[in-house]
């Protein structure tokens, strides 16, 4: 499994293998026998393998969708559905190529941060900072765990949402996550909680939150808020080809969701993913979505308005390189009166990669007075490289003002020089360009990943131009 | 006349096959302030493009020396770094990236850079003698700017920068007289023994702000004649014709 996965990845200047060091995993491929192993093994209830074993019904019988990205190349009985992994065998830093440290470096990402990302699950000092977080938490009633401890303590609230807003039979590839998911968080806000430090997943350092299937549910009680934060911008190797997550936000009356992804996977990966929202009376959610690297990449998060008042935020960046396909979006529904949604993508192409916006807003009947925004540009780096837009609108109720604007454009010659003119080399010129283009999604990030991602962007745009 | 920054002799250039530069010999010397005059058509903005090194614009002949360089060889951003700056006609916007920014990333780059509190207390300095808003500290560079405040932009950037020799490509066009003198003063205030200037117009008005050592009349891609700021007034009262009609009979 290592060699092979090195041999994916040799071209892959972030990415880096890892040591089976797992003590149970299941057969490779997909069947009743994985799905209920998988659930003996966590000791699920029972309500829980009988929802697996439906989803894999579901999936099955779905046939594979053929509207977006080539997804030709995926052999679903090539992968390994689960695998759990030692601590006591885990790596130590010291094991951690010295690539990848550089980077590391290079990156400028914080030690607790990138002893995570390489699989290093030692003591280390975020470890003191997250216990202090998590008492603080705890204090007020939060909730904030990996979805399987979600289940096992406090099955009651979890059973009441889990597959409520994405239910297994929603598309093929959540049905799929339902049947096999594992690790992701769970996140639970109280009435009238305001937590005001963002809460990020790599504050969970001995699950196995990285998994391929994780699950993520998260439910802010009336009036509270959080923001959540998932992943980063550092390559997450994975040996697997296939990462199929499903992210479920419940915002009730008056409450504030935000949850930031920037991935940034290794360019074998395809991610699959189904994030949705719903948005009750006056509930914001905000969906700020970034993402680098894959293989093939889909993934269109979505706000359902049910409340009167509610309000969408979808704000996406995707950047495509040599050989990879960012196939995103955002869909808004508007099924309640007086809700607003506002849209805005951005995408960059390089060389033979391809970006495409897919959007869809839909009004009900009944949704009077609703706004709608949606904003799509896409950069194209070059001759070669791609960008196709693909906005659907099912507007059933004649009193709703929409905005929809589109752009692509080129890195001008007319802007290298401008920029090259004052001494800047070309290279740096067209990261100036690349970065500020970014801008209106890169400002939307706690500090440290905005810094992150332009640096990131930078070391993308190696080379790019000779 | 001392030590030459800038030494053109014979250059050929030519923009998607066409010869525009048919052999242009100039000098300017060492903190001078020249004048390069001329018709629409007569080569003066191609001229300031092929010295900053635009792709688009072929050198086919000739050489140009720079502060004791071979300039022709070297990228935009190279010769940039030796001290050659262009005010463009037609600034483009780079959006997203703001103006502190940019000119950070400048200054970085030509080894010009200085501690955070020194370069805002500078950028303050000098937007306020430009007349430029401090609002324009953030606004992302040229996006959305008025010609005139493009131009001005252009000359903070020379005065953040300080190179050894200024080109300034028709900087008075769609300027009211008082952004002129504005624009005017600021590059009078940066010129001295160390910053040179060749301004390219074909206005004398700019002229009268700015006292040319020298005056050039560029016509059909030649440098057909030279003189003093006399030069300039005898344009302003007589326009090119007497001069290109001699130029013509003297090369007939």
């Amino acid at each position: 499994m290592a060699i092979q996965a090195k041999e994916l990845t040799k071209d892959y200047q972030f990415g880096f293998s890892d040591v089976d060091v797992s003590v149970f995993r299941t057969a490779k491929g997909l069947s009743p026998e994985v799905v209920a192993s998988i659930s003996q093994h966590k000791n699920e209830p029972e309500w829980m393998l009988k929802f697996r074993l439906k989803a894999l019904d579901h999936f099955r019988k779905r046939p594979m969708p053929t509207w977006g990205a080539d997804l030709s190349g995926l052999d679903f009985e090539n992968i390994y559905y689960y695998v759990k992994p030692v601590e006591e065998m885990s790596r130590s830093w010291d094991d951690v190529p010295d690539s990848i440290k550089n980077t590391f470096d290079r990156l400028g990402i914080p030690q607790a941060e990138r002893q995570f990302l390489a699989g290093v699950s030692a003591q280390y000092d975020s470890e003191v900072v997250y216990h202090s977080i998590r008492e603080d938490l705890e204090k007020q009633g939060v909730l904030f765990s990996d979805c399987d401890t979600g289940l096992r303590e406090h099955e009651e609230l979890f059973r009441k949402y889990f597959g409520t807003v994405i239910p297994p039979n929603d598309n093929k590839f959540a049905a799929l996550n339902s049947a096999v998911w594992s690790g992701g968080s769970f996140v639970y806000v109280p009435k009238g909680v305001k937590v005001d430090i963002p809460l990020q997943a790599y504050f969970r350092i001995n699950s196995d939150n990285m998994g391929q299937f994780e699950r993520t549910l998260i439910i802010a009680d009336e009036g509270s808020s959080v923001h959540y934060i998932e992943g980063c911008t550092a390559p997450n190797y994975s040996s697997d080809s296939l990462h199929s997550a499903v992210v479920e936000l419940v915002a009730h009356k008056g409450a504030k969701i935000r949850y930031t992804t920037i991935q940034n996977w290794s360019d074998n990966v395809y991610n699959l993913v189904t994030k949705r929202a719903i948005a009750n009376e006056n509930a914001t959610v905000e969906w700020i979505d970034g993402n680098l690297g894959s293989k093939v990449t889909m993934k269109y998060p979505s706000v359902y308005l049910m409340g009167e008042g509610a309000h969408a935020e979808v704000m996406s960046a995707a950047f495509a390189g040599n050989g990879q396909h960012q196939d995103a979006g955002s869909k808004a529904i508007h099924v309640a009166p007086n809700t607003t949604s506002n849209i805005v993508s951005r995408s960059i192409s390089k060389g033979s990669g391809r970006t495409s916006y897919r959007g869809h807003i839909k009004v009900l009947p009944k949704a009077h007075n609703v706004k709608v925004s949606v904003r799509c540009d896409a950069l194209l780096l070059d001759e070669e490289s791609r960008s196709d837009t693909y906005p659907y609108m099912d507007i059933d109720n004649p009193d709703v003002t929409i905005g929809h604007e589109a752009s692509v454009s080129k890195v001008g010659e007319d802007q290298i020089f401008y920029l090259t003119s004052r001494g800047i080399p070309e290279q740096d010129a067209t990261a100036l360009i690349v970065n500020g283009f970014f801008e209106p999604f890169v400002k939307e990030l706690p500090m440290e990943y905005a810094v992150e991602l332009n640096r990131l962007l930078a070391l993308s745009m190696e080379g790019a131009i000779g | 006349m001392s030590k030459a920054v800038l030494s053109i002799s014979g250059l050929h250039a030519s923009v998607e096959g066409k010869e525009i530069l048919k052999g242009v010999d100039l000098q300017v010397a060492q903190g001078e302030i020249h004048a390069l005059m001329g018709p629409n058509g007569s080569g003066k903005s191609t001229l300031a493009y092929t010295l900053m090194g635009h792709p688009k614009y072929m050198v086919t002949g000739g050489s140009v020396s720079f502060d004791g360089h071979d300039l022709l060889p070297l990228t935009a951003d190279a010769r940039a770094r030796l001290g050659l700056f262009l005010c463009f006609q037609y600034p483009t916007a780079i959006p997203g990236v703001s103006t502190v920014n940019f000119l950070r990333a400048a200054l970085r780059a030509q080894e010009k850079e200085m501690p955070a509190r020194e370069f805002l207390n500078r950028l303050s300095t000098e937007m306020k003698e430009l007349k430029i808003d401090e609002s324009f500290r953030s606004r992302y560079i040229n996006d959305g700017f008025s010609g005139g405040e493009k131009k001005r932009m252009e000359i903070l950037q020379l005065a953040m920068l300080r190179p050894k020799l200024a080109i300034l490509d028709e900087t008075d066009s769609g300027l009211d007289v008082d952004a002129l003198r504005t624009v005017a003063d600021g590059v009078m205030r940066l010129c001295g023994p160390d910053m040179g200037v060749l301004v390219i117009t074909h206005y004398p008005r700019i002229l009268e702000h700015l006292h040319p050592d020298r005056v050039h009349v560029l016509h059909d891609g030649r440098v057909v004649t030279s003189g003093g700021a006399d030069l300039a007034r005898q344009i302003e009262r007589e326009g090119y014709e007497p001069i290109l009609g001699t130029a013509a009979a003297a090369t007939a």
